[in-house]
């Protein structure tokens, strides 16, 4: 074999994984390094879903409570950001604890499995405040990716593209979180 | 002529009838010398003597002339005038006095000693009192009179046997705090009052400095207090037998009385044959267990008061603001420690302003507080949630490589390396995560029937004000703000009172759990322990 070919090889070999990596997304243990999921790079495909669980306030306003939904299917990163967009949508008649108005700006993803979740300033301007109402909000986040994405060890919420304390006064943001079903029923 | 100016014209009537019934009756029965009346006030402490007739004490009207400057004259109907300023009290041979134009009994008449005059000791409280610029409290029992606001709280003593040891209860009333400290064999118990009323367990006879009000020694000579005995005006000193392995002392506010417990341990060694011999009381479930070494008292804590300045927390459907709440209860409860409890007591914010979250248990951490308790009011999206949560710190998020505590060997000024402990800010909490969980049962068990709890009542989350903290800490939601009904309660002051009592309560407990090693809690209150 050449050295020509063999390069080639090489390359095809790699662009094949690369392929089977994305294609096993969302199962696949390994995310590509600090990919930002945006519409351009692979947008959903037309009228295909997932099964996802989001997750709403429970009737006593206590506790989450999970749904399952259809989300549109995307491939790769990009159905972190599916997720999260039918998460805080309005899930009426369902009570969502994201803060109504606040938008996705990005989701980053990085090989370790920290996903960084990058939300409007409504989630904090909006947000009405109280440690429970605050912890619901961060794990709706939170649990929505690592529940339905394995590859999602931690979350760590942004707000306009910055770290935040926290979105009420209470619960520390300065740290991926990973997931916790306690809060849910 | 209104009732009101009518009632003077009657007593006038009535004490006329009195005058003419004779003057002032000579005192022909014989005498004895009870204990003489103490008087204490700002001044001091003096004694006035008093005089037994027929079972009932009196004073000598110039000695209570002497002491209060009172004038007295004995008019032409032999009746008998005391003058105070420009009152007066008008004496006859009735068992009555004029006060000031206003009519009261005495339980006997005045009556003439020798050349001077006697009154019954009860004139001072209902007759002299009436008339004085200053407070006059007569404790006839006691033999005290107290002039002016001086501080006398009223002990009664109690000596119990408690497997495995003994225990003695001082209840003080009203209350006044105590501090106890060990000098050799004995304890002295140090009272922030300006004197003391020692109920004596046998009645009738009255309590001296000096005397021992106690004795258990008496009784047996291996008893593990051998007496109570009152050494100065302020002070009781707790002779200790040579059995005595320890002690632990603890405090409990009950109404107006704070109740002081001291618990004295046997010496192991005899502690096991001794218990089972032990025909006391029922063993109580707040005896210690244990007789590991004290731990250091809790002596200042952090109220942090959630929120504030434009960060305004939950708004409450009426209106209400977290943030000025959790401020207003933090003020109470540092009002209630300090004075109660004599612990000092740190707000991270006195006033409406932002304070990041690290410079909250900044305060806590640089000043080196033992416990850190922070105040919210929750909310919920839906109205009917209810009740409190108290939150100890989680630690949900991975460990970063190279932000984990560990030892460090670093040079030392004067030559040599020694270790140092490298604790990274945001995981200080890590070390206290157990006393924090521990203090947080408490709490929960305190506010049980006063403060409602939601459920569950002890949960834990990643905290921000809590993962820096240095030192055992919660979070407290009290309530919710959301919750119209429930917002009416938290800014009442009957729901501010019962958080603050049980509050106050848990941290006495939490002290004491932590003075008496691992048994958990003990008695309610702790003050100190020692040996």
């Amino acid at each position: 074999m050449t050295k020509a070919a063999f390069v080639t090889a090489g390359a095809l070999l790699v662009a094949v994984a690369c392929i089977l990596l994305l294609l096993a997304w969302p199962r696949s243990s390994g995310a590509p390094a600090a990919t930002r999921a945006g519409a351009p790079a692979a947008p959903a495909e037309l009228g295909r879903t997932i099964k996802a669980r989001l997750f709403y306030v429970s009737d006593e306003g206590t506790r989450l409570t999970s749904v399952e939904r259809d989300v549109p299917y995307a491939e790769g990163p990009e159905q972190a950001r599916e997720i999260i967009n039918a998460q805080i949508a309005l899930g009426d008649p369902l009570v969502s604890a994201v803060p109504s108005g606040t938008a996705l700006r990005a989701v980053y993803l990085t090989e370790r499995g920290d996903a960084y979740v990058d939300l409007s300033r409504e989630a904090v301007t909006a947000h009405p405040g109280g440690t429970l109402n605050e912890l619901l909000t961060v794990y709706t986040i939170v649990d929505a990716l690592t529940v339905n994405l394995p590859a999602v060890k931690s979350v760590q919420i942004l707000i306009d593209g910055k770290e935040v304390e926290t979105l009420a006064g209470h619960v520390d943001l300065r740290q991926p979180l990973a997931k916790n079903l306690a809060l849910v029923q | 002529m209104n009732a009101r100016s009518r009632r003077p014209l009657l007593t006038a009537l009535l004490f006329g009838l009195a005058l003419a019934a004779g003057p002032v009756s000579r005192l022909a029965s014989q005498t004895s010398a009870p204990t003489p009346l103490t008087v204490l006030s700002k001044d001091g402490r003096r004694t006035i003597p008093l005089t037994l007739v027929n079972n009932q004490e009196f004073v000598a009207v110039d000695d209570l002339a002497s002491t209060f400057q009172l004038a007295v004259r004995e008019d032409a109907l032999g009746a008998l005038t005391i003058s105070y300023k420009d009152k007066t009290i008008v004496l006859t041979n009735q068992a009555l006095a004029s006060v000031a134009g206003r009519l009261v009994s005495l339980p006997a008449p005045a009556a003439r000693a020798g050349r001077g005059w006697l009154v019954p000791v009860e004139f001072i409280g209902r007759a002299l009192a009436l008339v004085y610029d200053s407070k006059l409290e007569l404790r006839k029992p006691s033999h005290l009179l107290i002039v002016g606001e001086v501080r006398v709280p009223r002990l009664t003593i109690r000596y119990d046997l408690v497997a495995p040891g003994a225990r003695l209860t001082i209840d003080a009333t009203p209350r006044a705090v105590s501090t106890v400290t060990e000098d050799n064999d004995r304890l002295l118990i140090k009272f922030d009052a300006d004197a003391l009323e020692i109920e004596s367990p046998s009645v009738g006879i009255a309590v001296t400095p000096g005397t021992p009000i106690i004795s258990p020694g008496q009784q047996s000579p291996l008893s593990l207090v051998l007496n109570v005995r009152q050494l100065d005006a302020t002070t009781l000193g707790v002779e200790l037998g040579p059995r005595t392995a320890g002690f632990r002392a603890t405090t409990l506010p009950i109404d107006t009385t704070m109740r002081l417990s001291i618990d004295v341990m046997a010496a192991p060694s005899e502690a096991a044959p001794a218990a089972p011999a032990t025909a006391g009381p029922a063993v109580s479930p707040d005896v210690p267990p244990s007789l590991a070494p004290p731990a250091s008292a809790i002596q200042t804590i952090a109220i942090d008061a959630g929120h504030g300045g434009a960060d305004e927390g939950v708004k409450g459907a009426g209106g209400t603001k977290e943030k000025d709440l959790t401020l207003a209860i933090a003020r109470r409860v540092k009002a209630a420690v300090e004075a109660r409890l004599g612990i000092r007591v740190l707000l991270t914010r006195d006033d409406d302003r932002g304070l990041p979250l690290d410079d909250r248990t900044a305060v806590a951490n640089n000043n080196k507080v033992d416990l850190f308790v922070s105040l919210h009011a929750n909310a919920s999206l839906r109205p009917a949630a209810t009740g409190a949560t108290i939150y100890y710190a989680a630690f949900d998020a991975a460990p970063v490589s190279g932000t984990l505590a560990g030892v460090d060997r670093v040079p030392t000024f004067s030559g040599g390396m020694r270790d140092i402990e490298l604790v990274p800010w945001g995981q200080a909490q890590t070390h206290h995560l157990n006393q924090s969980m521990a203090f947080a049962g408490i709490l929960e068990e305190r506010f049980h029937d006063r403060v409602t709890l939601a459920t569950p009542g002890v949960d834990r989350a990643p905290l921000g004000v809590l993962e820096s903290a240095n030192m055992p800490a919660v979070l407290v939601e009290m309530g919710f703000l959301t919750n119209p009904a429930q917002e009416k309660q938290l800014t009442g002051n009957e729901f501010q009172n019962a958080f603050v009592q049980a509050l106050m309560e848990a941290i006495v407990r939490f002290r004491d759990s932590q003075a008496g090693g691992a048994g958990g809690p003990g008695g309610p209150g702790g003050q100190s322990s020692g040996r």
